[in-house]
């Protein structure tokens, strides 16, 4: 505990620089995924591509990936910009598929009933297909927000100064107190970015809460009956 | 584009395969540890996982608690859980044997999540008349499972197995931060030596690795499919899936890439 409070600094600096490091690949990833599952959408044949080609870059091993990218990108092996790209590259990987089932799943009824009141699909989408896909989204999201904060820990290793920092120097000194407060201090980050995106999906989609439990209602007797 | 060429001629040199070379190489040593390293926790994880997931699945209890597992398994560092571990285990294990013990021990717990999510949701979301007609017919709860569940919910169980497959080579290459051998070995040892044909050399041959094995379980994924198997059936049990949230993606990525191609 003590020498929790003797370096608190360091730990606060680094949890900053963690939290930062997250972000970006968080947002980038949902940005850019979200078009890309819409367009798997719309054409059927860029379906397999999309999502086969998220799997495939999902596949690449974090630490590979991380030593790659200097040479792609002509930065230095040090640079926190390649665990960025890295980072947003899984989270787009992992969202893809997620978004492109989630815009699939909305109802037909819906999309044919906007288009009849008259709303162009660029309106009929943010207002109505984005909306009613958003819980799918959202535990997408989740997930993608705690893998990506646990993976930026992996870029200590080629000297990025995050919470990764605490587990090799902690290692090196053989102090497991340190280790121990680095772990706990990535959970923590990650339980309040997981409670943050529910509490703004409570706040943007005032209407899942219900809507959820009416569909478990209707949906599972269906389920177990058919 | 140069680095990679000359990566690739690193790969491809004839000297880098002479048996006895100075570590990391000879290269296809490296390869074999990495691959003994994935089988055995891979293994080790399955004994654990499968029955409990089978029971999950078949009894419908604890549900709430795979799911909640494997989100909060998902948020764990997976450098911070090997490094804690290789200094508790050192300081009870000789230090020749701590970094493959603690590396073991660590692999086994994160491969255990996915193949737990997929053998529990495989079992799920068998359907429910099939399960009901095999009691009909007399059979007990046992051989409900062995016989009808578990068969027919091959590509699921098989695709969480993957997925800690993946987990596992990833993981094992930034153990060779604590000493491991494996593939890392050439990564970190091209780090150290600033040697560019290393870092990218071992670098392409993880990646290469990983693909393969990948594409190998997608391979059996699709050989152990049959007409009636959970996940195609999948369009059907999507909504269902969908609320359980964190077991779904592990769900999702379990049959990754073909599934969608099938259900066209």
């Amino acid at each position: 505990m003590s020498w929790f409070i003797e370096n608190f600094d360091l730990i606060a600096g680094l949890t900053g620089n963690h939290v930062a490091l997250s972000i970006v690949p968080i947002v980038l990833g949902f940005v850019i995924a979200v078009p890309l599952g819409w367009i798997a959408n719309r054409w059927l044949a860029l379906r397999s591509i999309v999502i086969a080609g998220g799997s495939l870059l999902y596949t690449i091993p974090s630490l590979p990936l991380f030593v790659m990218l200097p040479y792609l990108l002509g930065t230095r092996i040090t640079d926190d910009r390649n665990i960025v790209v890295a980072l947003t590259i899984y989270a787009v990987a992992m969202m893809v598929r997620i978004a492109a089932d989630a815009l699939a799943a909305v109802p037909a009824e819906a999309i044919e009933a906007a288009t009849a009141m008259g709303y162009s699909p660029w309106t009929r989408f943010w207002q109505v297909e984005f909306p009613l896909a958003g819980p799918v989204l959202l535990a997408g999201l989740r997930v993608v927000s705690a893998s990506t904060i646990a993976l930026v820990s992996v870029g200590a290793i080629i000297g990025s100064a995050n919470l990764g920092y605490l587990y090799t120097n902690g290692k090196q000194r053989d102090f497991l107190e340190e280790i121990v407060i680095g772990i706990m201090a990535s959970l923590i980050i990650a339980l309040v970015f997981d409670v943050v995106l529910v509490l703004l999906s409570r706040v943007l989609m005032p209407w899942s809460r219900q809507s959820s439990r009416a569909k478990h209602r209707s949906i599972l007797p269906v389920e177990r009956v058919a | 584009m140069q680095f990679f060429l000359d990566a690739f001629r690193w790969l491809l040199d004839p000297a880098n395969y002479v048996a006895g070379s100075q570590s990391p190489l000879p290269i296809q040593d490296r390869i074999g540890e990495h691959l003994f390293y994935t089988v055995v926790s891979v293994m080790i994880a399955a004994v654990i996982a499968l029955p409990l997931g089978f029971y999950i699945g078949h009894t419908g209890r604890g549900r709430q608690f795979v799911i909640g597992f494997t989100g909060a398994m998902r948020a764990l560092p997976t450098l911070g859980l090997l490094m804690a571990l290789f200094v508790i285990v050192g300081a009870t294990v000789p230090f020749t044997q701590a970094a493959f013990v603690a590396s073991i021990i660590a692999l086994v717990i994160l491969a255990v999540p996915s193949i737990l999510a997929g053998a529990y949701a495989g079992i799920e979301s068998v359907d429910k008349n099939t399960v009901d007609a095999g009691r009909a017919s007399g059979m007990t709860e046992l051989q409900v499972l062995i016989r009808v569940e578990i068969p027919l919910s091959l590509p699921l169980i098989i695709g969480g197995i993957r997925a800690s497959a993946m987990q596992v080579i990833a993981t094992a290459v930034i153990a060779s931060y604590i000493s491991l051998g494996g593939l890392g070995t050439i990564i970190s040892s091209g780090i150290g030596l600033n040697d560019n044909e290393r870092i990218l050399g071992g670098a392409i041959l993880v990646t290469v690795l990983a693909l393969v094995i990948d594409w190998i379980f997608a391979l059996v994924q699709r050989l152990t499919r049959r007409r009636g198997s959970s996940d195609t059936r999948r369009q059907k049990t999507h909504v269902r899936d969908r609320s359980l949230g964190p077991v779904t993606v592990a769900a999702t990525t379990a049959d990754e890439g073909e599934n969608n191609v099938r259900s066209k």
